[in-house]
């Protein structure tokens, strides 16, 4: 059994051991909790010790049959970028546990159900990014829908059950839509090299281009819903306000990240004639996602649906970064899920915790706050300024590369792209001056600071955005090699002669 | 001299047993005193079903198929249908057991004196159990019979005790009275048409033997052919409840008594896609450019229809009712597929669906006030918080019939959509993928009606069950469970069985 493996399944091993805690002991289920995705936050670091940076192909491996009558494996297997994205998922956990540590106290069902569900959800979070067999992904895909259902519509506020329901139905109508997707490869697999569901394999299917593409398009919507790309969005800010501050950094953080993390292991690498001829289409709809997601956060007066919309604006340079199909953009794009987990995640997990204090969660009931709870509003401020990616903080890097990949094939697009990044100064910066500058207003004056707990759940991740933005090398080491192996794979060459990173 | 003709009786053994157990439980009717009558009754049903399974066993690998003259074909395939029928009854059967949901005479007008004597002195009609037993044998008929005479006697066979048992709820006794005169009178045409295609059929083919008429096709007027397909499918399609020979379907799983509900929703789904996919891959296979195209539109509508409609229902029993109808059109597209594959998931899908089906009407007849069980959902809010074991477990099912990864139900359409697909009915497939993503609204609808909503006042209770319910419950569900997340094991022997015999 695989290393892997093991990580895999200590959160439902731990979850099980659950049962044995009574409920009641509401300190010791949080402990446990905090302490099991310590454990496996510890363990998925040995993973990235352990892993052979000088090698593209699959680490980690291990198969085991599953359901032989189809041929179905339980495979799984890490490469570079499935590795930082489960590295970010599995260091975000822990991190959630201990920074949201009375989030599930007031929920619909108790505390115990709550983090039993958080567990299973970081084993489903594991297994998506781990599975080299299609049908298994596809599994992970749609069962990891069910706990966060529950979280949010079990624990959020306001319309939480109108806002679990949506996000279920948008993310099951994509699901089926690919299942029709994943049905169409494996009956062409069966035809040409005997039905197999593994990735490497099914690669090599030549498919004609009619079929190609409307498979590529049953894969696409999928993971357009699941990332969230404009015009298929709509469900993320309804969800991102009505769950628990927890809830939207696993959401957006990591969640959001399996459709372009799809986008590249499925889309691209199983139909790379399809995904040339939808490129156009798809950076239009990138560059649109960019700027519609800024401009809707420039009016949000609810600080969780601006962290929602600035989350689709990024996502929009995620995917046209993808598509741009150079190694940068390639590079950069991966890079930016992972940056973009951990500013989300500060944000967020801030935003929370100054929602909590006050209240509210209008932007324009705050003010001040530096005065109050400078700490707080430190580290809100250094989040927010990584949202909008300034030089030196995360998110700057891979912007940067981003655009510099797409500029060189689709220069009008990267630079529209750009205008997002003025368009990011005015929806970070305006509400970071209402809420943390200027006088205290009324309501904000007995407001209490960040306590340890809450000092010791976040130092670690403003700490990742300021190391990140100086030195992302390690991380982009990992990333690299297995970028330019998608894009060469994928059948294209840079443009121009590449960088040094 | 006449020489006796060979029946194969080793053959015919399981649906003997259940037969002559059928005849016993008539006896017993007429001479046991009414103390220990139900106990001796449940006896006897499950000890027949049980030696059925066993002896279905004993002759799976027998060389020899026929039996009865060339009117029974017991192959692989016929083989895997009884068994699958004689499983899901006597799961079945454990919720029959359970009286309380039976008139205590059904021949009393609902409201007279005479009820409330009966209702009194305890009186109990056991006669469900033959009933029920006849029923079981029809359905084990159903499938394996090869000739058109044959199809259309165990047709009867289990329809009949089937029009009965609707009728004998122990309240809403005019709702059950209504539907099972329903269920009657549509159920008779829907035979006076099988009838008339197998005339047709008889005329265009001159024998009455599947064989026959499938070596008969190209040879004489297509019309006769056609004609006969076309009626013969209607008598078939209205079994199955297919669009647009439904309509009785939402009446009849209401009113008629739950446990009865479950058993008809599961057991005759398979006997009735048994002789289906028989009559279609080996009748009318050489036929199939005049049938496929029809079936393929008739599995569409059905599938859109059932999903679309449900979502309208306030009622559990017709919600499931109409998630019968949609899967009825998922089931189709495996008879539509006509290969190996497609046979091989139809046998997976109907095992599984038929033991999910059984579960989640199990739990429905748990949930009660005090003038009986209640259906209607807007009651069943906050049921989740009141019971989480019976609302997690209701959940469960529901995800299992939308499909969701980890659920047999998941495993079930995947297999069958596979195998439409691979026969290049690619329509289907996105039909059904998107038919699925309606029907997933409205089984989570009620997944939120559990967990989500707060209990109000006039909200139910759920009943502790009775030994024999749990049972059959628990039973039920950690299948359904295993066939989600394991089904290899049962998957390969449905491709290991998944062959008709000419």
């Amino acid at each position: 059994m695989s290393l892997l493996t093991l990580v895999g399944a200590l959160p439902l091993v731990g979850a099980a051991l659950m049962y044995f805690i009574p409920s009641k002991n509401i300190e010791l289920v949080k402990k446990f909790a905090l302490l099991v995705t310590t454990l496996v936050a510890v363990a998925s670091i040995f993973l990235a010790i352990g892993f052979d940076k000088s090698v593209t192909s699959m680490q980690f491996t291990q198969s085991n049959s599953w359901i032989s009558a189809f041929n179905i494996n339980f495979a799984v297997g890490l490469d570079g970028i499935s590795l930082v994205l489960i590295l970010l998922s599995t260091i975000l956990v822990p991190i959630v546990v201990l920074a949201t540590w009375h989030e599930s106290d007031g929920g619909r069902w108790s505390v115990k159900t709550f983090y039993v569900l958080i567990l299973i959800l970081e084993t489903m979070m594991i297994g998506v990014f781990a599975a080299t067999d299609l049908f298994l992904f596809y599994v992970f895909f749609e069962a990891m829908l069910i706990p966060v259902y529950f979280l949010i519509g079990g624990y959020g506020s306001a319309n939480r059950s109108a806002a679990a329901i949506k996000f279920l139905l948008y993310s099951l109508f994509g699901g089926l839509l690919m299942l029709a997707s994943i049905i169409g490869v494996y009956v062409i697999s069966g035809n040409q090299i005997g039905a197999t569901f593994d990735l490497t394999q099914l690669a090599t299917l030549e498919i004609d281009n009619q079929t190609e593409n409307f498979l590529f398009l049953g894969f696409f919507i999928a993971f357009a819903i699941k990332a969230p790309l404009w015009p298929f969005h709509t469900w993320l800010p309804d969800a991102a306000k009505s769950a628990t501050p927890g809830t939207s950094v696993l959401l957006l953080g990591v969640l959001d990240k399996v459709g372009t993390y799809g986008m590249i292991r499925f889309c691209i690498e199983l139909f790379p004639d399809a995904s040339k001829t939808f490129t156009p289409l798809i950076i239009t709809l990138a560059v649109i996602s960019i700027i519609y997601g800024a401009f809707m956060a420039i009016g949000q007066k609810d600080i969780k649906g601006l962290i929602a919309f600035t989350s689709i604006s990024h996502f929009g340079f995620i995917t046209m970064g993808i598509f741009a199909m150079t190694t940068q953009g390639m590079s950069g794009s991966n890079l930016y899920m992972v940056n973009h987990g951990f500013s989300t995640a500060a944000l967020f997990l801030i935003a929370g915790w100054m929602m909590a204090r006050r209240n509210s969660s209008i932007i324009s009931d705050f003010g001040g706050l530096q005065r109050v709870t400078p700490v707080m509003a430190w580290s809100f401020f250094i989040a927010g300024l990584s949202g909008l990616a300034l030089p030196g903080l995360a998110s700057f890097v891979s912007e940067f590369l981003v655009l510099v990949g797409t500029y060189t094939r689709y220069p009008v697009a990267a630079i529209i792209g750009t205008l997002g990044i003025i368009l990011a100064a005015l929806y970070i910066l305006i509400p970071i001056q209402k809420t943390l500058h200027g006088p205290v207003t009324p309501g904000n004056e007995k407001m209490t600071d960040l306590n340890l707990r809450e000092k010791i759940a976040i130092a670690p991740v403003i700490a990742i955005i300021v190391v990140m933005g100086f030195y992302p090398k390690p991380v982009l080491d990992l990333i690299n090699p297995t970028s330019e192996k998608v894009v060469t794979n994928a059948g294209f060459t840079d443009p121009v002669a590449e960088v040094n990173k | 001299m006449l020489t006796a003709p060979s029946l194969g009786y080793l053959l015919l053994s399981p649906m003997i047993i259940v037969f002559a157990a059928a005849v016993i439980g008539v006896l017993v009717e007429a001479f046991m005193g009414k103390t220990h009558r139900a106990a001796v009754q449940l006896t006897i049903s499950i000890g027949a079903l049980l030696l059925a399974l066993v002896q279905l066993w004993r002759i799976r690998d027998l060389s020899s198929t026929t039996a009865a003259v060339n009117s029974v074909t017991i192959d692989k395939a016929g083989i895997f249908l009884q068994a699958t029928v004689v499983v899901l009854a006597l799961i079945a059967v454990l919720l029959i057991a359970d009286q309380e949901n039976f008139t205590a005479q059904a021949s009393a007008v609902p409201g007279s004196n005479e009820e409330a004597v009966a209702l009194l002195q305890k009186n109990q009609q056991t006669e469900i159990f033959p009933l029920f037993l006849f029923a079981v044998g029809g359905m084990m008929l159903f499938p394996v019979a090869t000739d058109l005479i044959t199809l259309f006697v165990a047709l009867e066979v289990f329809s009949l005790p089937l029009y009965l048992l609707a009728g004998l709820s122990r309240r809403r006794r005019l709702l059950s009275q209504e539907a099972a005169l329903k269920y009657f009178l549509l159920g008779a045409y829907a035979s006076a048409f099988f009838l008339f295609g197998a005339a047709f059929l008889y005329g265009y083919a001159g024998t009455i033997s599947l064989v026959g008429i499938s070596s008969a096709a190209g040879s004489a007027n297509e019309v006769f052919l056609l004609i006969g397909i076309i009626f013969v499918s209607i008598g078939l399609l209205f079994k199955i409840s297919a669009v647009p020979f439904h309509s009785w379907t939402p009446d009849v799983y209401q009113g008629a008594p739950t446990p009865i509900t479950a058993f008809m929703a599961a057991c005759t789904k398979v006997a009735a896609f048994g002789a289906l996919l028989r009559i279609f891959y080996i009748g009318f296979a050489e036929a199939q450019t005049i049938w496929q195209p029809i079936i393929t539109v008739i599995a569409i509508l059905t599938m859109v229809l059932g999903s679309v409609v449900a979502i309208a229902q306030r009622d559990v029993k017709r919600m499931l009712a109409y998630s019968s109808i949609a899967h009825a059109g998922f089931l189709l597209s495996g008879v539509v597929a006509l290969s190996k594959d497609g046979l091989a998931a139809s046998l997976f899908y109907l095992m599984a669906y038929g033991l999910t089906t059984l579960a989640a009407f199990g739990i429905i007849g748990l949930v009660r006030d005090s003038t009986g069980e209640v259906t209607d959902l807007n009651r069943w809010v906050g049921l989740g918080k009141k019971s989480p074991l019976v609302g997690s477990v209701f959940a469960f099912l529901l995800l299992s019939f939308a499909g969701i990864p980890l659920t047999s139900g998941f495993i079930g359409k995947f297999a069958i959509f596979s195998a439409a697909y691979q026969s290049g009915n690619i329509a289907i497939v996105v039909s059904g993928v998107l038919a699925s993503a309606i029907a997933a609204f409205f089984y989570i609808r009620v997944i939120i009606m559990i967990f989500f909503t707060d209990p109000v006042n006039d909200s139910v209770s759920v009943i502790i069950p009775s030994v024999k319910s749990k049972i059959s419950i628990s039973v039920a569900t950690v299948a359904s469970l295993i066939f989600g997340v394991a089904p290899s094991w049962l998957l390969t022997s449905a491709t290991n069985f998944a062959t008709f015999i000419k």
